[in-house]
């Protein structure tokens, strides 16, 4: 069910056999028939881990999400509360609880004492048979690929100085080597990532004595603060999965899609009516064909696309020359496998139709000629009249405001009357009480005032080769084709420490924001890795405050390349874009 | 001497602790050394009645009590560490106490099973299938170690053995004693699966069985019995001894005229001893029957069955001889064996006194073994155990020495200095020792600096933080709640705080700790508005308390007063941008509020865009245009925005005579593409005209003129919009024009 999780470098499977393990132990522990009570924030994370299936197999036989009131009736012995441990969920939990039945709660991520204290204040405290934290930190995503699905990470971290999700990463992170070994080399860019750094090192000594005696799986972790590379989530993505991403939104390995194009056409059925229920997808590498393209620039996906086509019609194809018995118990045996290819084709057809119409749209080139622009450096200190057309025509704010931040990070802030005018126009435009969202972005920097007259993005630019004037998108032979030109700084960063090193840019680390350092982990004697010539060594990446998905896919290029000599996992608070970024940091005071 | 009141009853509990069951229902529990624990009661009816008779019990759940007062009732607790006292329904009939009862465990429930003459009570009424029916009245009964099985002795001198929950009668046996028992005790017998019974008089035993015979031992003295896992402990005041059933192992070797391998293989070696070349002979019979193998394990199994060191000995030895002519023997049963009883014989030498079987020490592991010892503060040998069988450090010798640390802390008479250096001393090296419990158990003992000395030792600072709030040294646990990086203890220790002390204190401690402050400041946020205002003014944080009343102004109907209260703090904060903005804001909702109650249009919370729009929408062209000018929106904007608004009216005549009012500064393309966005290509025409050259194309291919389109962009010469244009052209397109095209294309490319 599960398999894509271990084709990967790193077996990622063994982290989420031992999530299921302790969700099974937690259910066994309340005797006889139970009901969940859902934070309904929980269930896409925990579908990650467990179907309903595991659930029912351990006598689950209702669910509900949690919601003021009291609970549904249902026939059950147990009532179990999945929650995240806040407050305000306490106080729903203590309407909630309605006796004879047995009530348990299983924190996620972690139990905490001052929701406890404040059941105890409500009085229900003892109402409870268990009190229970289920440790969910780092959710297998895919192959490589590792969340912790905090949304709110970034926002915490970098807006409200709250350092819980660092503290839940560092945890995480100690259980990742746990099951993997200890990693021995620490690097990292940025305050956060010096601050995990400092939690698992203490941790580590907290933990002296039981030495961890498995052989270590990675050699190289780099934690990267998401405010180091403010520019790389506000552009448009351009791999097909970060395009299908942009567009419509990947929610914990799903997406929507319109269900127009997806209407099955049977012979016979002719007009019958289309459907209207979205069309949900799951979408990771245990599809094949996905595997093949979500990685690839958009431009390449039809090509590739047509040739599958035309390999899986050569394949039904082959039925004519089946002439022996053999031969067709053959073809029949492979035709299951055959007609999924099918499916998954006809699927990603559609998807890229969808996507086309898109892409091809003048309001996305126009949108897209500004964003290289301003990459590129092209009259990033002035008012961008495309900036103003589209307020005028009251076009999404999130779509403004990421172009005008991306114009101040391209521009190392902008001057005041110019940042000034864009606010002004925003307020009139789309209401006043976004002041305060416009105040959250400059206190985690996306938009600021030019302090000084130097403007060092340029340099930055430069030194990191971040734009390239002739990016391969079909054949790439550069990270940069993920942007179709722009090379995504933290990439950038991540290929570089692993060749020639990080002593090589000193001068652009002391620009970006935040200390870089190394820690070295001492490994038990008997535990150093015997590398073997042409072995790769394995670099897990860790972005705090959020990874888009064309980082992504610039990762698993470098991972590909011949002669890169290191593979990468990718581990993240949260898979974020431009949209779901800004989104966060936006503040809407509730109405009266 | 015992100074409290009448003890009706003594027994152990799993952990060692001796409890006694006082007459009043007040049950006292004592240490290994007769130091006194604490107390708890069984319930306050008992005082009265008082108790008659109690019974202490094992069972999966730990250690229960059960007591019946003078009044009948029956009281029982299953869990004396987690005391519920549950009430059983009264008995029927009975009057004063019962004859006989028992304490049952069964479907995870604790019962009692209770004889009143002839008839036995658990929850139903019930009896016994095939009881003798000479018996009117049960005596006595008791329930096997895994209360499996019930035993019951009638005033006819019959034992009724069966199964417990009185489904099954296994046998019934005539003692021909009339006389009540002192005491009856399962005695199980693994090695012929039958079920035994001891019953114990005045001077003798009996051992009764399935079958008639019955086996009779004298005893010497007042004795007990203990019913244990394989056996049966008869005790007495001089001497102590094991009644069990002779293992199959030890009855096959030791056996008089054994012709088994294991008795062979003792022999064949004793022979060897002697250096008699018989030991080949015997060595020879045993292999010969491929037996040898069974032989050693014989031997080795039967030395662990011995209490005796010597016979031990002489058994592995035996083994050890015979396993140096197999090839393939694997060596770990003897192996651990000889460990095994290494340890066993340690334990059970007289100054220790843990007589344990090596079934016993099977099952209750080296752990428990390991926490007997420390119940005993018997520390250098449960130290030297754990070495020898090489439990790792975590779970051996570290939890020992904590167990060592928590008794040293109790040492009054020695300094805090003192004993802190001898613990961190010997506690040094070894891994995972929780400090934090060590100072928990000073503290416990008031010795309040000792136990601060002692959590310095400890490395997870997130454990420090509960114990140092105990002993109120906040300030230090927040620092150590920081340290940890674990928020959820900085909140806890912030709300004790917050309780502790007065709001100006608290506030400056916080003030030291950003970590602590910010994330106050989040709980604020969610749970204490109010405060969140306090904290902001005492930092003079002016931006923020604006931001602060913005967000009232959405949230309270004085809309206008909050948002003065912002500008105020903006100015303060030097934020002119913000202070601006917001008196803009207030004059547009003075605006939009004297609209309203002249105009009856809803306006109140609009952007000032969405005001102009509607203002638009609904004719009131000159209220637009005052907003215009007093907002300063610049004229691209607003040109913009009156025009998509009159176009959403499909107001053709007003946009003709907006387009003709001035210069428009968004040009004129926005005319024709609006006009074609809301299907009147009719009124788009009429800009197309005055479109500049460069957007021709374009508007030309907006309202479908492909002829237009395409001279306009041979003018210009200009490679992109020739081909823009023909790969507007579909097949049906005039084919002059196409050429034409084509052939622009060509020149312009060479050009």
């Amino acid at each position: 069910m599960a398999a894509h999780l271990s084709y990967g470098r790193v077996n990622l499977n063994i982290l989420r056999e031992a999530a299921r393990k302790e969700l099974r132990e937690f259910l066994d522990k309340c005797a006889g028939s139970k009901a969940i009570v859902w934070d309904e924030y929980l269930t896409g994370p925990f579908g990650l881990i467990a179907q309903y299936s595991l659930l029912k197999e351990h006598e689950v036989e209702k669910m509900f999400t949690l919601k003021g009131g009291r609970v549904p009736p249902a026939d059950v012995k147990n009532i179990i509360f999945f929650v995240r441990p806040r407050l305000e969920l306490m106080d729903i939990i203590a309407e909630n609880l309605q006796p004879p039945r047995e009530f348990h709660i299983l924190f996620v991520p972690r139990r905490s004492l001052l929701c406890e204290q404040r059941l105890k204040e409500q009085g229900v405290l003892n109402s409870f048979t268990n009190i229970d934290e289920y440790i969910l930190d780092l959710i297998p995503y895919d192959g490589d690929l590792l969340s912790m699905e905090s949304e709110s990470a970034f926002r915490e971290c970098y807006l409200e100085n709250d350092q819980t999700s660092l503290y839940h990463t560092a945890k995480g992170l100690m259980t990742l080597q746990a099951l993997y070994g200890t990693i021995p080399q620490i690097f990292g860019k940025g305050e956060c990532a010096r601050h995990v750094a400092n939690m698992m090192l203490r941790m580590k000594r907290e933990f002296a004595g039981s030495q961890n005696q498995i052989l270590p799986v990675f050699d190289t972790l780099l934690l990267l603060d998401r405010n180091v590379d403010l520019l790389t989530p506000l552009a448009t993505q351009l791999t097909y999965e970060g395009l299908i991403d942009e567009i419509y939104g990947i929610t914990n390995g799903y997406v929507k899609l319109p269900p127009e194009k997806f209407a099955q056409k049977k012979p016979g059925e002719g007009g019958k009516d289309l459907p209207t229920e979205p069309k949900k997808l799951q979408l990771n590498s245990a599809e094949e064909l996905y595997a093949e393209i979500r990685d690839k620039n958009f431009n390449a996906v039809g090509a590739a696309l047509s040739k599958k086509a035309k390999i899986i019609s050569a394949a039904f194809e082959e039925r004519h020359n089946a002439k022996t018995v053999g031969e067709i118990k053959q073809f029949v045996s492979q035709l299951p496998h055959m007609q999924a290819a099918r499916n998954s084709l006809a699927n990603h057809t559609s998807i890229a139709e969808l996507i086309k119409d898109i892409t091809t749209s003048e309001v996305f080139f126009d949108n897209l000629t500004v964003e290289q622009e301003f990459m590129t450096g092209v009259d990033t200190d002035k008012v961008n009249t495309y900036i103003e057309d589209c307020i005028s025509r009251k076009d999404p704010l999130i779509k403004i405001l990421r172009l005008v931040c991306m114009q101040s990070v391209c521009n190392n802030g902008l001057k005041q009357k110019v940042l000034d005018h864009y606010k002004r126009e925003i307020l009139q435009t789309y209401g006043y009480e976004h002041i305060l969202t416009l105040n959250n972005l400059e206190k985690v920097g996306l938009l600021k005032p030019q302090t000084t007259t130097r403007n060092n993005y340029p340099t930055i630019r430069k030194t990191l080769k971040l734009w390239m004037e002739d990016a391969n998108e079909q054949n790439p032979n550069d990270i940069s084709y993920v942007y179709s030109g722009y090379a995504p700084l933290s990439v950038r960063l991540t290929q570089l420490l692993a060749r020639p090193g990080w002593r090589s840019i000193e001068e652009v680390l002391k620009m970006l924001p935040g200390p870089h350092f190394e820690e070295r982990q001492q490994l038990p004697t008997g535990l150093h890795k015997k590398r073997q010539q042409g072995e790769n060594r394995t670099t897990l990446v860790f972005f705090l405050g959020g990874v888009t998905y064309a980082e992504i896919a610039a990762l698993r290029f470098l991972s590909q390349m011949e002669d890169g000599g290191t593979e990468y996992v990718i581990a993240t608070t949260k898979l974020i874009n431009g949209t779901s970024w800004i989104k966060s940091l936006m503040d809407r005071p509730e109405p009266f | 001497m015992w100074k409290s009141g009448v003890v009706k009853q003594l027994g152990w509990t799993v952990c060692d602790d001796l409890l006694c069951i006082q007459e009043d229902g007040t049950v006292l529990i004592y240490d290994l050394f007769g130091n006194f624990k604490r107390h708890f009661s069984m319930g306050n009816e008992v005082g009265q009645s008082q108790v008659v008779e109690a019974k202490v019990f094992h069972s999966p759940y730990g250690t229960g009590v059960a007591i019946v007062t003078g009044a009948s009732r029956f009281t029982l607790a299953t869990n004396i560490d987690d005391l519920k006292l549950r009430r059983l329904p009264e008995v029927p009939g009975l009057q004063g106490a019962p004859t006989c009862w028992a304490v049952l465990t069964q479907d995870r429930q604790s019962k009692v099973l209770v004889a009143t003459g002839a008839d036995l009570f658990i929850l139903d009424y019930t009896s016994p299938p095939g009881l003798s029916p000479q018996a009117t009245s049960i005596v006595h009964m008791c329930v096997s170690f895994s209360y499996k099985y019930l035993a019951l002795f009638t005033d006819s001198g019959h034992l009724w053995m069966g199964t417990a929950n009185l489904k099954e009668k296994l046998s019934e046996v005539e003692t021909k004693v009339r006389n009540p028992p002192k005491q009856m005790a399962w005695c199980r017998r693994p090695k012929s699966q039958q079920p035994s019974v001891v019953i114990m008089w005045d001077g003798h035993i009996l051992v009764a069985g399935e079958c008639k015979n019955t086996i009779s031992y004298h005893l010497e003295g007042v004795s007990i019995l203990v019913p244990e896992l394989d056996g049966v402990r008869i005790i007495n005041g001089t001497h102590h001894e094991l009644l069990q059933e002779v293992p199959a192992s030890c009855e096959e070797i030791f056996k008089i005229a054994s012709m088994a391998p294991g008795a062979l293989l003792l022999e064949a070696h004793k022979e060897y001893e002697k250096e008699s070349q018989k030991a080949d002979e015997y060595l020879r019979e045993i292999k010969e029957q491929n037996l040898l193998g069974e032989a050693v394990k014989q031997c080795v199994e039967a030395a662990g069955h011995e209490l005796e060191a010597e016979t031990q000995k002489t058994l592995l030895r035996a083994a050890s001889f015979g396993k140096c002519f197999l090839s393939n023997f694997p060596p770990e049963p003897f192996v651990s064996m000889c460990r095994d009883l290494r340890v066993l014989n340690a334990v059970r030498d007289y100054t220790v006194g843990i007589p344990l079987t090596h079934t016993q020490f099977k099952q209750m592991t080296v752990q428990v073994l390991i926490d007997r010892l420390v119940y005993r503060k018997l520390y250098p040998l449960a130290i030297e155990i754990c070495r020898y069988l090489k439990t790792p450090e975590y779970q051996g010798v570290s939890r020992v020495l904590k167990h060592w640390a928590c008794c040293k802390v109790q040492q009054k008479e020695e300094a805090d200095e003192v004993i802190a250096r001898a613990i961190s001393l010997k506690l040094g090296e070894a891994a995972g020792i929780s400090y934090s419990e060590i100072a928990t158990k000073a503290y416990e003992c008031g010795r309040t600096e000792l136990a601060i000395k002692l959590l310095e030792f400890e490395p997870r600072s997130g454990e420090q933080v509960p114990l140092l709030l105990k002993m109120k040294r906040s300030q230090l646990a927040l620092s150590k709640a920081i340290e940890s990086g674990d928020t959820d203890l900085v909140y806890t220790v912030v709300t004790y705080l917050k309780n502790e002390m007065n709001r100006g204190d608290f506030f400056m401690t916080l003030r030291n700790q950003p970590v602590a402050l910010s994330l106050y400041r989040q709980f604020c946020k969610h749970q204490e508005q109010d405060t969140l205002k306090d904290l902001f003014n005492q930092d003079d944080d002016h931006q923020e308390l604006g931001n602060f009343y913005v967000k009232a102004s959405y949230k309270e109907k004085a809309q206008i007063g909050h948002l003065q209260s912002a500008v105020d703090e903006y100015n303060k904060a030097k934020n002119e941008f913000a202070a601006k903005a917001t008196e803009e804001e207030m004059r547009l909702l003075r605006f939009q509020k004297k609209l309203e109650e002249e105009k009856g249009e809803s306006l109140v919370g609009f952007s000032l865009h969405d005001t102009i729009r509607t203002l638009l929408a609904v004719g009131l062209h000159k209220h637009a245009e005052q907003l215009y000018k007093d907002f300063r929106v610049p004229d691209k904007r607003y040109w913009w925005l009156k025009l998509t608004a009159l176009a959403e009216k499909e107001d053709w005549e007003e946009i003709e005579k907006f387009a003709k009012s001035k210069k428009s500064p968004i040009g004129y393309l926005p005319f024709v593409e609006i006009c074609v966005k809301h299907h009147n290509k009719y009124e788009a025409k009429k800009y197309v005209s005055r479109v500049t050259p460069e957007q021709k194309v374009k508007a030309h291919l907006a309202v479908g003129d492909l002829e237009g389109a395409a001279d306009a962009a041979i003018e210009r010469r200009n490679d992109g919009e020739i081909s823009t244009v023909l790969s507007r052209c579909s097949p049906s397109t005039d084919r002059a024009l196409v050429e034409r095209l084509n052939r622009a294309k060509a020149t312009a490319a060479k050009k």
